[in-house]
């Protein structure tokens, strides 16, 4: 069995920090990981691994130091790494995104192909579903727990509102993986060793299949209009008080909106 | 694309077991602002089977018309038949807007037919209004609420967008309101099926949904473990209130994940939000900061949430909160 697990890399968002005074963020020195869901999703492609002897290729979409991330990868336990990197790329959106990735997936073999659910810094969750549509293929979102029968046939658990349901389909398929379902494991000291000796393909433009009008900004349906600081809402009454002046003050503003 | 061809404000009308889903009904509401604004219609679009009779209380929340695929096929949702049926729809009526509702389902449903109608898609909107040249101005925040941008979809269509339920509110039902109902026969390509739903489970959560409450009262790190827990609960209680949290008291196990207020949590708009103990991490401020009025006790000065609140008291959240359950119940 082959499994291809696309990951991205992003800013560690729980790290960022607004500045108070401007109410903008403070991005200086952030570090970059690779996105929750995604490093789920190499778990579960390491534990199909480790079950069904599968071979998992990893790949990512993003500037040079990317790099980073599918390093990481290589160091958990994943065989390959591809680098999807061009200037033709940048200025994607989501369906630009999933061109790119779906055009260096249809240069490899694949039973199953994972994504996480949704990268933290932009939560939109589309980039799964819409490469499964480019290539054709049956998804499944939401994914918290995989059964393999050994032949073709997956069971799936994909999480809903109240409860989950259970789904049947047959490789070649794809799934979005949600981060607290499978607990990454960690690097190995070996892991790290060797992530760094191995070989990470690098694939621009011409390394795959896709409409050059596709990708990138021009290929891109969506727009920004225009990006803004939320900014401060009008400051409301901050006080600091003992604790029964704190008490008393609450209760009359309460009292004042009707709430008690 | 020649989008003058393109009309109407359309709305995917969530269904679940045959009852249409709240978010569905709160997009047709916000559809009816935009309608207006356009001078075109509002459409709703109900999939599923022995549904038709639900078509009604689209009407009376907003729909003038409500477009109908009532086959076995749609059921219960999968991906594939509902994307065929929403495409065929598409096709067919050629929407300026669709607007989806954030759910599970909106989620894995809209990037497909997006994807497969070749159009632009924007996740999670908070704000919908229609711009000067008669485009959709879709904006949504970036990096956990704290930067917003404003997307456009100028050359394809239709526009899309998600939006999560408890953002938009719907319009109060008028029984006297007729509208237009049309049945649409899809033509099923069933060798594409390729997934079968074998069972739906459900699991026990709490009883009221948070993003449905008029007044939360949210448990942060700083209310501590067990009994910093409780005294939130008798304030809930005294106030006929529910109980939410921060994503740090979820995740030391001591609420369920269903009352946890964020980005990775549910969005929240009560009356009142009394944050207690709660620092507010932009991505629990993207929860919550759309409540009516905001009560805010931390002990730091400078944390985050005081931003928002509407009354700030800076001291210890538990403290505070014990005696105000005192001062209540004499």
């Amino acid at each position: 069995m082959n499994i291809v697990v696309c990951i991205k890399q992003v800013p560690d968002t729980t790290e960022i920090k607004i500045n108070p005074a401007t109410g903008t963020l403070i991005r200086d020195g952030v570090p970059s990981i690779i996105n929750p869901d995604d490093k789920a999703g190499l778990e579960l492609a390491l534990r199909m691994k480790d079950l069904h002897d599968a071979h998992v290729t990893v790949i990512t979409m993003g500037p040079p130091q990317a790099d980073n991330a599918l390093r990481e990868a290589l160091a958990m336990g994943v065989d390959d790494a591809i680098h999807l990197t061009d200037r033709k790329f940048a200025g994607a959106d989501t369906l630009a995104t999933s061109h790119a990735l779906a055009g260096a997936l249809r240069n490899l073999t694949f039973d199953l192909i994972i994504t996480g659910r949704q990268a933290i810094d932009g939560d939109t969750a589309q980039v799964g579903p819409q490469i499964a549509e480019h290539l054709d293929i049956a998804q499944v979102s939401y994914l918290r727990k995989l059964d393999y029968d050994g032949k073709r046939t997956f069971t799936i658990e994909r999480s809903i509102e109240d409860g989950y349901e259970i789904l049947e389909t047959e490789a070649p398929c794809l799934v979005t993986v949600l981060s607290d379902a499978f607990q990454a494991r960690y690097m190995t000291v070996k892991g790290i060793m060797e992530a760094y000796a191995k070989e990470v393909k690098v694939w621009g433009f011409n390394e795959i299949e896709v409409k050059e009008e596709d990708l990138g900004l021009k290929g891109s349906p969506t727009k920004v209009h225009k990006a803004f600081s939320r900014g401060v809402k009008a400051a409301g009454e901050l006080y600091e008080l003992d604790t029964d002046e704190a008490v008393g003050t609450i209760i009359s503003k309460l009292k004042e909106k009707f709430i008690i | 694309m020649e989008n003058s061809t393109y009309k109407g404000v359309y709305v995917f009308a969530e269904q679940r077991n045959g009852e249409i889903q709240k978010v569905a009904l709160e997009l047709v509401g916000k559809a009816r602002d935009l309608a207006a604004d356009l001078k075109e219609k509002v459409y709703a679009i109900l999939l599923g089977h022995n549904i038709a009779g639900q078509a009604q209380m689209l009407i009376e929340h907003g729909a003038d018309v409500v477009i109908c695929a009532d086959a076995p096929e749609l059921e219960s949702y999968l991906t594939e038949p509902y994307t065929q049926a929403m495409c065929h729809i598409i096709d067919l009526h050629k929407p300026d807007i669709l607007l989806i509702g954030a759910t599970t389902t909106g989620r894995d449903l809209g990037p497909r037919v997006s994807a497969r109608v070749a159009t632009g898609l924007t996740a999670d909107c908070t704000k919908l209004e229609i711009g000067e040249d008669k485009h959709l101005l879709m904006t949504r925040p970036a990096f956990g609420g704290n930067l917003m941008a404003t997307i456009v979809c100028k050359e394809h269509r239709p526009q899309m967008s998600t939006v999560r339920p408890g953002v938009m509110q719907s319009l109060e039902a008028d029984t006297q309101r007729q509208g237009e109902i049309i049945m649409v026969d899809v033509p099923f390509a069933t060798q594409k099926f390729k997934v079968r739903l074998v069972k739906s489970v459900k699991e026990k959560t709490s009883k009221i949904d948070i993003s449905e409450a008029k007044i939360l009262i949210s448990a942060g790190r700083g209310m501590g473990c067990c009994d910093g827990l409780n005294l939130v609960k008798e304030l809930a209680e005294t106030l006929d209130a529910q109980v939410s949290a921060s994503r740090a008291v979820v995740d030391c196990g001591l609420v369920g994940h269903d009352q946890q207020v964020g980005q990775t949590g549910k969005t929240v708009r009560p009356d009142l939000y009394f944050a207690a103990g709660i620092s507010g991490a932009i991505q629990h401020l993207a929860g919550m900061e759309e409540s009516g009025y905001i009560v805010a006790i931390n002990k730091d000065k400078y944390a985050p949430i005081f931003q928002v609140a509407d009354l700030g008291i800076v001291g210890d959240a538990r403290q505070i909160i014990k005696k105000l359950n005192d001062r209540l119940k004499n």
